[in-house]
């Protein structure tokens, strides 16, 4: 929960009067809140913390440390189904659906 | 030096680790407050790296495994009344409570739903009008300002069946509590790099005056922590205590001055109990009067908890740095993530859990070493 992965903006839009961004995390796509980065723009990077831009990254720096946790399988861990790896500690069967965020994550 | 070769940029480890051997003179104690580093150091065995003199304590900056017992079982007794969706991100699921978790809430029929954001709680909430939805807000203060604002939409939106379980906590106090603990070793502190982002480093010079500590501010990644304790190491040498950033490529010392803003709007500090330490003054952040309505505790006034944690489990000691976790009599025996005695087993950013995960086959096969062969 705590991991803040840096993405990049694909596209920008004003929805219920809040600034939203679809924000690419290595090939993962999520809807991500501007509020906190007003004047970020298509093309460029932001550290992104539970659905929030928190602040601007530079390209290289993002790209480095989206590779690296590609690498080590943090990806998977912030973004994946969550119920899965909790059952599987659990010792129980998955209880019904997996994800039940509105917003699915694109692969 | 077996794990070297693992680091992104071998070359720069190793000139990093070069710099740090040759510098120390003498032993040093540095604590590295968050939780994803310890996790880091533990992963890539940063600490068996380092040369013998550097000790690296970890803190207490897992906010899965400091919030309160008490706090878990309001979230349980909230989660399974039938006419709540219960929100939460997917780290507490098995974070032990008095007796059970939220998995097994689940299981017993309780709606709990994991969400990324606390912005697809907000959203659940619209589309189910006729429930009560609820959202644990648990974190620091990167997390914090994502859930204020999240409250601060529900409200601009009129969207009245949303409430947040409010248990925020701030770093600065802790700091000042470790160093005031008699018990405390620290001499240095690598400070977290994301809650630096959002507050900027204007809470720390004073710290870093008052307990003459050096504070870093550092990342996530290995070789951001190598920089962090080369940082630190070099100032306790030369006998300095400043603040430094190891970190400016994600953290500007004003942080985030939008959040900031919306955190004072939406929240006010407040006194807070930390799972396993005790109540620290001024430690975290509570819906602020304007927002009471919001404020889960308020509405589903939840009386009668009755609080026990497991009597074997140490994990007060280990959040404060004075216990490492295998050296904790139950570690990878009565308590594993399959059974977890302590919310440190089990968060993703736990203590335990990081020790349990990337060092367990180590320590065993110390200890049958060390262990006379029959
Ligand atoms: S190993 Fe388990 S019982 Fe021991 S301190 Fe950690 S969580 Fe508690």
């Amino acid at each position: 929960m705590c991991l803040a992965v840096p993405g990049r903006v694909l596209d920008i839009e004003e929805r219920d009067g809040t600034r939203m961004a679809r924000v690419d995390f290595g090939g993962v796509v999520k809807e991500v809140c501007l509020e906190y980065l007003p004047d970020l723009q298509v093309g460029e990077y932001a550290i992104v913390h539970v659905g929030f831009a928190l602040q601007r990254l530079d390209e290289e720096s993002a790209k480095k440390t989206l590779e690296l946790f590609a690498t080590l399988g943090l990806l998977q861990e912030e973004f994946g189904d969550p119920w899965e790896p909790v059952a599987q500690a659990g010792g129980s069967p998955l209880p019904a659906a997996g994800i039940d965020t509105p917003q699915e994550a694109e692969k | 030096m077996k794990y070297i070769d693992e680091f992104q940029d071998p070359d720069l480890a190793r000139r990093l680790l070069d710099d740090i051997h040759s510098t120390v003179t003498r032993p040093w104690a540095l604590m590295e407050v968050c939780g994803g580093q310890t996790h880091t150091i533990i992963r890539h065995g940063i600490d068996q790296l380092l040369p013998d003199q550097v000790e690296l304590i970890h803190g207490p900056g897992c906010p899965v495994c400091v919030t309160p017992l008490e706090v878990i079982d309001k979230a349980l007794e909230i989660a399974s009344r039938p006419e709540v969706i219960f929100c939460s991100f997917g780290d507490m699921l098995r974070v032990p409570g008095t007796g059970r978790d939220l998995f097994q809430v689940r299981s017993e029929g309780g709606d709990v739903r994991v969400v990324y954001s606390p912005l697809d709680a907000l959203k659940i909430a619209q589309q189910n009008p006729d429930r009560e939805v609820v959202f644990f807000g648990i974190g620091f203060e990167t997390t914090a300002p994502p859930n204020a604002m999240t409250v601060y939409q529900a409200r601009r939106l009129g969207i009245q069946n949303f409430s947040l379980l409010v248990s925020h906590v701030r770093v600065p106090p802790a700091i000042e509590a470790i160093m005031q603990s008699p018990s405390c070793r620290v001499q240095a502190f690598l400070a977290a790099g994301h809650v630096c982002s959002v507050m900027g480093v204007a809470e720390y010079p004073e710290l870093a005056e008052r307990f003459r500590v050096p504070i870093v501010v550092t990342g996530f990644e290995p070789l951001d922590i190598l920089e962090g304790v080369r940082r630190a190491v070099r100032q306790l040498e030369r006998g300095e205590h400043t603040v430094d950033n190891a970190y400016p490529r994600a953290v500007r010392p004003e942080g985030n001055h939008a959040a900031q803003a919306m955190l004072a709007d939406v929240f006010e500090v407040t006194d807070r109990a930390w799972r396993g330490i005790g109540t620290i003054p001024g430690s975290g952040w509570r819906l602020s009067s304007r927002y009471r309505e919001y404020d889960a505790e308020y509405r589903f006034s939840v009386t009668g908890i009755q609080t026990r944690e497991p009597a074997e489990c140490r994990s007060g000691e280990v959040l404060q740095g004075l216990l490492k976790p295998h050296e904790c009599e139950a570690f990878g025996t009565l308590c594993t993530p399959r059974t977890p005695l302590g919310a440190t087993m089990v968060s993703s950013e736990g203590a335990c859990a990081a020790y349990y995960l990337y060092r367990r086959l180590d320590i065993t096969n110390a200890s049958l070493e060390a262990s006379p062969v029959v």
